[in-house]
């Protein structure tokens, strides 16, 4: 089976150039347009990227199976132009040991949709205490381990978790907030919180917990990843561990680069998240830090939920908001205001991530690369409705929103698994 | 002039014409609670509901009287927050009372702006009693007519609010209707109950208490609750008399003959003396006299407004 | 609405408001006992009008007060807004009285039947008569008055103003005009 993308824009992490892309079978077999093929597909006036890989998904299964599952959330990630996801481990029960790793992979492969790369929890039921036996984990396919939702408040143990993943070159992905520090917060601290009686979540309870995990992967030369940086100090805090030699990556969400407290003034639940939105100067400073390379990668953080839990006061409203269908368009509006190259976007949503987890053949089009190729069309305007929504849940305040720009042809070892 | 709003929500979105309406018309029901018969017959047949998340007496009492001497059948509902976590959501529960034809329902929360997201999903009035660190706006009404009725007017007046400003609704509801009134709103307490943004109510700051009473017409002393300690904001309600209490001493300091004010129940002998409550300069009792009437305008314009 | 016309003017509402007054010295010639309540808001400054010629002819002090109707109003049920409350001044005990209530126009007699329920909150008067500049008719409740100073025939399109210097900008006078 052959198939040839003609008149493509290809988008690398390094450069544009215009070609054809020839697939044969998984993998794309060399760049040019005269080439016999099965089927043909004119991509003329849309920008071709290496298939997205998003490092922080949560898909809910096991144990949450109402908010979201793998098929769902593989569904999802196709229209959204994503190709590979790494799942958190934070599910029912928790993804701690080789067993409940396999059933994911298992699941994904079934479906078929995207690959699915699964975190493993760093400890025992991610309760904090005792390590997860990473070695068997790493072997049955963890792209990395995360207590993501909980911090790993002990010090000690995130030592030793550093330490001990060091062995089987995995990294620990940190959810960094100080639960003290956090409190019964539910926004960021501010003028906002102030006025709205929200209690506040200060920036420090981010980056005390960073700049500690950037010091622990120094201590015990492992590798830490950092989540969701929403505040402007955690940019500066990593950008210093990078220039130091250090060996810390870090996401961030298209939420924290879009929105800021003051959409919580209404008190919607839509926009409560975690870590909080937080102001222009972090929004700033984010965008700065994927330019710049600090920030290495975007991630949604997709956090599904039910319309009856966050129908909710806001104090009692879970944290999150379904990211994988608005990942392109809202990174989009970096590149059209100028932010953001094309290029910037193809390293921080595809060429990074596939380094960070080790993945060889993904994140670059290129012959001998595996076929996974998002096309994305930028100027295709839509309502984000019910109808387009592949997720479960809809809890997204871009919900009923008209966005520009989304995948038309989302296309996984080859196969074209979503086309518009 | 009028209120044209089906809820009665925040202090924050009053105008200053809104504000004088609603205290004129308190001033008209202040009548009625000194006649021998305190009752007139405009809500009869309304169904005012109390519902409560939180404990109170003071407030839950102001209102029910109000609805009763207006005519209305008032129902007191106290639910626990806690337990509707798990079981019932507060809007269904909101929504089961609405279903029995209740024409106002006076919320009390634990949460910031739950009482908002209630009255954005519902047809019946909707009145908050407080919510959560947010607002408590009928308090800041009944302050301003207790202030209004001592000095003659609001504007130009110097206000000091001493106390947890950061987790007081009081504190939130009277800067915003003090703001709209054209008056200088000062706050004082430890820096542990100042809003880490502060800036943001555009209120002074003040270091001690001399500075916080010296050139005020209205001093409004702030409750300080015992739950406070275990959340790390004073060591002891000893120390927090000694630095942040409102004694004689502190009263002679005060150069404008402020009148003292406090939102009950007072803790006499923390953040007020005894000597200072039970003088000529406090008006706490108007205050809770004035409560009466507010809610009185608040409850007959909701429920009128309902139509 | 059409151009107003004047019925009544200065000279003759004040006549009319004397003989009234002497209507109610003869019915009431216990001043003690007989007190004078206008009703917001024009009643009120009929009743300063009845006053003043009560003191001048009588040489007597009556106790007056004003009583607002709007809390016992029968239709707040069917509007949509909150008419302004104003407060009621009865510093008098109520109680074995005579009480002359007052108002400007005698129309469906809806409010004076309010007026009354206000009253009868202060405590029990022992009687409690009505005076009225003009009663135009149309009762809608079995209600009439003691002391008429005018009766003017109207149909229901048509609107009676008492008009008082107080308030209105003008001389004493009634008009009557058309709604549209």
């Amino acid at each position: 089976m052959k198939t040839l993308l003609k008149n493509c824009k290809i988008v690398n992490h390094d450069k544009i150039t215009e070609s054809g892309i020839l697939i044969e079978n998984e993998t794309i077999s060399g760049l040019t347009c005269d080439a016999e093929a099965d089927k043909v597909i004119d991509c003329a006036g849309a920008y071709v990227l290496p298939g997205l890989i998003d490092m922080h998904v949560h898909m809910r299964e096991p144990g949450q199976e109402y908010k979201e599952d793998i098929e769902s959330a593989s569904k999802a990630a196709s229209a959204g132009g994503v190709t590979s996801a790494c799942c958190m481990a934070n599910t029912s029960p928790v993804i701690d040991n080789a067993a409940i790793m396999n059933h994911i992979t298992a699941r994904a492969r079934e479906i078929g949709l995207i690959d699915i790369f699964p975190y493993g929890a760093v400890t025992k039921g991610m309760k904090g205490e005792e390590l997860t036996e990473m070695g068997d984990m790493t072997k049955a396919g963890a792209a990395g381990f995360s207590d993501d939702g909980k911090t790993i408040m002990n010090a000690e143990v995130m030592r030793r978790a550093l330490e001990y993943a060091r062995q089987f070159g995995a990294f620990i992905a940190s959810h960094a907030i100080d639960t003290n520090l956090q409190g019964a917060g539910s926004m960021n601290e501010g003028s906002v919180s102030a006025v709205t009686g929200l209690k506040g979540i200060p920036s420090e309870s981010e980056t005390t917990v960073i700049i500690r995990d950037i010091l622990l992967a120094r201590l015990t030369k492992s590798r830490v990843h950092i989540c969701h940086v929403s505040a402007k100090e955690s940019v500066e805090l990593i950008r210093w561990g990078k220039n130091e030699g250090i060996n810390v990556t870090a996401e961030a969400a298209p939420h924290h680069f879009t929105l800021t407290d003051e959409c919580c003034e209404g008190y919607d639940t839509n926009y409560k998240m975690s870590p909080p939105l937080r102001t222009e100067k972090d929004v700033e400073a984010i965008i700065e830090g994927i330019k710049d390379g600090t920030l290495d990668c975007i991630a949604t953080d997709h956090a599904p939920h039910q319309a009856d839990e966050k129908f909710v006061e806001f104090d009692y409203a879970p944290v999150g908001i379904i990211g994988l269908q608005t990942f392109i368009p809202l990174t989009l509006r970096l590149i059209k205001s100028g932010k953001l190259s094309w290029t910037d976007f193809a390293r921080a949503a595809s060429y990074n991530p596939a380094k960070i987890l080790g993945k060889s053949r993904l994140g670059c089009i290129a012959p001998g690369m595996q076929a996974d190729i998002t096309v994305i069309d930028p100027e295709c305007e839509y309502v984000f409705d019910g109808k387009i929504n592949m997720s479960k849940s809809s809890n997204s305040p871009f919900m009923g929103a008209v966005l520009k720009g989304r995948s038309v042809y989302t296309l996984k070892k080859g196969k074209i698994v979503f086309s518009l | 002039m009028s209120y044209e709003h089906k809820d009665f929500i925040s202090s924050k979105c009053l105008t200053r014409e809104e504000i004088g309406y609603i205290l004129d018309q308190a001033k008209a029901f202040r009548e009625i609670n000194r006649r021998e018969i305190k009752k007139v017959p405009t809500l009869r047949g309304r169904t005012i509901v109390n519902l409560f998340y939180e404990a109170s007496t003071r407030t839950r009492t102001s209102f029910e009287i109000a609805g009763k001497r207006l005519g209305a059948d008032v129902i007191n509902i106290s639910a626990s927050s806690s337990s509707a976590v798990k079981g019932e959501t507060l809007m269904d529960t909101v929504k089961n009372i609405e279903a029995m034809a209740a024409d106002v329902v006076v919320i009390r929360h634990n949460c910031s702006g739950a009482v908002k997201f209630i009255a954005d999903n519902v047809k019946a009035g909707i009145v908050n009693a407080g919510d959560g660190l947010n607002e408590h706006p009928t308090q800041s009404m009944l302050d301003l007519l207790t202030i209004e009725m001592a000095k003659g007017s609001l504007e130009g007046l110097t206000v000091t609010i001493i106390g947890d400003i950061a987790h007081s609704r009081v504190a939130r509801s009277d800067i915003w209707a003090m703001k709209t009134c054209g008056m200088r709103v000062k706050v004082f307490g430890p820096p542990t109950m100042i809003p880490v943004a502060v800036d943001a109510f555009g209120v002074e700051v003040c270091r001690n208490m001399e500075e916080a009473v010296s050139d005020a017409d209205v001093i409004i002393m702030l409750r300080i609750q015992r739950e406070r300690m275990s959340k790390l904001l004073i060591p002891s309600e000893r120390e927090y008399s000694a630095v942040f209490g409102l004694t004689p001493a502190v009263m002679e300091k005060a150069a404008n003959n402020p009148i003292v004010m406090h939102p009950g129940p007072i803790n006499r002998g923390v953040e007020l003396s005894s000597v200072v409550a039970d003088s000529g300069d406090s008006r706490i009792l108007d205050q809770v006299e004035n409560g009466v009437a507010v809610r009185m305008a608040v409850l007959t314009f909701i429920a009128v407004a309902k139509n | 609405m059409e151009k107003e016309k004047t019925l009544i003017g200065g000279e003759e509402m004040r006549t009319i408001l004397e003989r009234l007054t002497f209507q109610i010295i003869e019915k009431c010639p216990d001043p003690k006992n007989t007190c004078i309540v206008g009703i917001r808001r024009r009643g009120v400054f009929i009743a300063k009008r009845i006053e003043e010629c009560l003191k001048k002819h009588n040489k007597r002090e009556f106790e007056t007060g004003t009583i607002d109707i709007t809390l016992y109003r029968d239709d707040l049920s069917e509007i949509s807004n909150m008419p302004e409350v104003h407060s009621s001044s009865i510093d008098f005990d109520v109680n074995g009285k005579t009480l002359i209530l007052v108002d400007d126009v005698l129309f469906t007699g809806r409010t004076i039947r309010a007026a009354l329920d206000a009253l009868l909150d202060y405590g029990r008067p022992s009687k409690i008569m009505l005076a009225v500049m003009v009663d135009r008719g149309h009762r809608e409740l079995p209600i009439h008055a003691d002391f008429t100073g005018k009766y003017i025939p109207t149909s229901l399109e048509e609107v009676i103003h008492v008009k008082v210097r107080e308030v209105d900008d003008t001389e004493d006078c009634v008009t009557i005009s058309r709604r549209s």
